[in-house]
């Protein structure tokens, strides 16, 4: 039942690379305009989960709130979409229309350094970073952990989404900020530019599966699984576990900014009710499902059902909540290791029979 | 004898108006192989959580240079301090060489943590050989023996270069032929180490402590050699109540105990 088997990387590796086949040559030569649409956003979903696959599958840290660093890449990337929207209709100095019909059209102070691309980009890699080290400092150096990190989690990204709809005059409220017309100069109209994002999208989806895989493989990686299962053990090993969780919560906080971010273009549209405690819960299903330790399992778990959802929610409406559902409970029950963990647990189970008989010796190779 | 030594000045250790040490003298030199024995809920424990950052506690307590009481277990460890628990907390998920692997980082520059492990370090080797667990390095640890688990405890002691090692019942549930190597095992540590044993088995003390120490209710009652402690009249009342045989029990086998001051090592 391990979490971290790392057996050979051959497997891993032709999984790697079908997953980047599929997604930089199939997808955009199969798909339709809509598909590819929905696949691109289901790849900005990914980038949260294999964020999560970090935090909490090897990291043991159940953050049920990642929508807050989702939001907060996704409402920088959008704040600055709209100045420029803005800017290329009503001149320097313009702002967003909807703070003409909500408020008395003068820009905010804080919206401000969005009319920068420079800073914008830098503000989606660095504000989530930054809101995840304060609140892992603040978390974990005083040994918060469990249910209690999770509840925490999930508290603080209602408060976003409730800070995000009370004001309005600046962020659009419930309906968020859309209409965006062009990105960083990109005619968000023409084919040509939608593809191109999606290729942006799921490039960085595999850049990031990369990043973890040299994660995972790294010292850092063995440290990380050490403290998610003996946290005090660490301790005396002469680390401060909570310094390792902060480090790899900030990178988890990184990437779902980064997966925000690039699905403003992509849909279209960012509001209170994709960032909530609603889609927060939805990350952790797919990750779940697809095996939260693993490296593909996070990412292939979040598309998958984001795909099945929006295939199967349109046919049978109600019945996929239910589905849904007890996909969820059954995985947890059954497959602890998600989906994931199927090719290891069947390998095992017809491999029992020969190194049952020559157990006695020990084998190199069985789990490394 | 030269190198560090441990020296513990007045140590004392309350919790919630309940006194679990009290006033503990205690100077262990290096290369003296040290036992501290005592009827449950004598302190041991809670003296060595004290000297490890896991209980608050007045008074001194210095290694080498490093005064060790207030800092936090990590840093702790980084004056040289070690411990084992009394039950193996070893990762499971992780091959016998990772969890060697991962005791050696305390001595590594932090960006190596970047870095795959490539080639096994010449101290992770050693260690596998000190402690006999060569041929099943590559072994997840929770397949281990319970003995196994105990020795893969004191190889990562072994490899993060603990000069002190503080060992709370390291042979509790061992077979005889185990405790015998790890008997040995410690006497082979201990030459260019200061080691702090906690033991019930006296038989396992007889055979390999060079010094003991008896604590009861949180005050050390005598210390010097096993005979000189056998022919002690208040250890033996302690133990034995007033029928006196001239020897100190090998009951008090349990290997834990249910100590009301149990230290707060497992809080969640």
């Amino acid at each position: 039942m391990s979490l971290t088997t790392r057996g050979r990387s051959w497997p891993l590796l032709a999984g790697y690379l079908a997953l980047a086949v599929g997604l930089l040559a199939l997808a955009p030569a199969l798909l339709g305009e809509f598909q590819l649409n929905l696949l691109g956003r289901l790849c900005c979903y990914a980038l949260v989960a294999v964020g999560i696959g970090l935090a909490w599958g090897r990291g043991g840290m159940l953050t049920m709130g990642q929508g807050l660093f989702f939001g907060l890449g996704a409402y920088a990337m959008a704040m600055h979409l709209k100045l420029a929207d803005a800017e290329r209709t009503g001149g320097p100095g313009a702002v967003p229309d909807f703070m003409m019909l909500y408020g008395d059209g003068s820009l905010p102070a804080w919206w401000e350094p969005f009319r920068s691309p420079v800073v914008t980009v830098l503000a989606i890699v660095l504000v989530p970073a930054a809101v995840a080290l304060l609140l892992g400092l603040a978390v974990f150096k005083r040994r918060v952990k469990g249910a209690y990190f999770a509840i925490l989690s999930q508290a603080l990204v209602l408060a976003f989404s409730l800070l995000l709809i009370g004001n309005i005059e600046g962020t659009g409220g419930t309906n968020g900020l859309n209409g965006f017309r062009a990105f960083f100069g990109y005619d968000l109209y023409d084919p040509a530019n939608q593809l191109m994002l999606y290729l942006i999208a799921a490039g960085t989806l595999l850049a990031a599966i990369a990043l973890m895989a040299w994660l995972y493989r790294s010292r850092f990686g063995e440290l990380l699984v050490a403290v998610r299962d003996g946290e005090e053990r660490v301790r005396f090993l002469g680390y401060d576990p909570a310094t390792v969780k902060v480090v790899a919560f900030v990178v988890s906080a990184v990437l779902a900014g980064i997966g925000g971010a690039l699905f403003v273009p992509i849909a279209g549209i960012i509001s209170p009710s994709a960032v909530g405690v609603v889609p927060s819960i939805a990350f952790i299903i797919g990750v779940a499902l697809g095996g939260r330790a693993t490296l593909l399992g996070p990412a292939v778990g979040a598309i998958a059902v984001g795909w099945a959802e929006n295939s199967l929610s349109s046919a049978f409406p109600s019945a996929w909540t239910y589905l849904q559902g007890a996909l969820f409970v059954l995985v947890i029950a059954l497959l602890p290791g998600g989906l994931g963990q199927l090719p290891g647990l069947l390998g095992r189970w017809r491999r029992t029979p020969e190194t049952a008989a020559r157990s006695v010796e020990p084998t190199k190779e069985v789990v490394a | 004898m030269s190198g560090d030594y441990l020296e513990v000045r007045d140590l004392r250790v309350e919790f919630d108006g309940f006194v679990a040490v009290d006033g503990v003298d205690l100077t262990v030199l290096q290369g003296d192989l040290r036992f501290l024995i005592g009827p449950n809920g004598a302190g041991k424990t809670t003296l060595v959580d004290a000297l490890t950052g896991l209980a608050p506690a007045s008074g001194t307590a210095t290694f080498g240079a490093h005064q060790l009481l207030g800092l936090p277990a990590h840093r702790v460890v980084r004056a040289g301090v070690g411990r084992t628990f009394q039950t193996a907390t070893v990762f499971e998920e992780l091959s016998v060489l990772q969890n060697l692997d991962i005791a050696a980082g305390l001595h590594r520059p932090r960006r190596s943590l970047l870095r795959a492990r490539r080639s096994t370090p010449e101290v992770v080797t050693e260690a596998l050989e000190t402690i006999g667990l060569t041929a099943l390095a590559d072994r997840p640890a929770g397949v281990l023996a319970h003995g196994q688990k105990q020795w893969l405890e004191i190889g990562m002691l072994l490899v993060q270069d603990a000069r002190l090692m503080l060992l709370d019942e390291p042979v509790a549930g061992m077979s005889h032929e185990e405790r015998d190597q790890t008997g040995e095992l410690l006497r082979r540590i201990g030459r260019d180490r200061t080691v702090v044993v906690i033991e019930h088995d006296m038989d396992f003390v007889r055979s390999y402590a060079d010094s003991v120490t008896v604590l009861h209710g949180g005050r050390v009652l005598a210390d010097g050699t096993m005979a000189q402690i056998q022919a002690d009249p208040e250890v033996q009342r302690v133990y034995l109540g007033d029928t006196v045989t001239g020897d100190v029990p090998t009951a008090q086998a349990g290997p834990r105990h249910a100590a009301p001051q149990a230290a707060p090592q497992e809080e969640h």
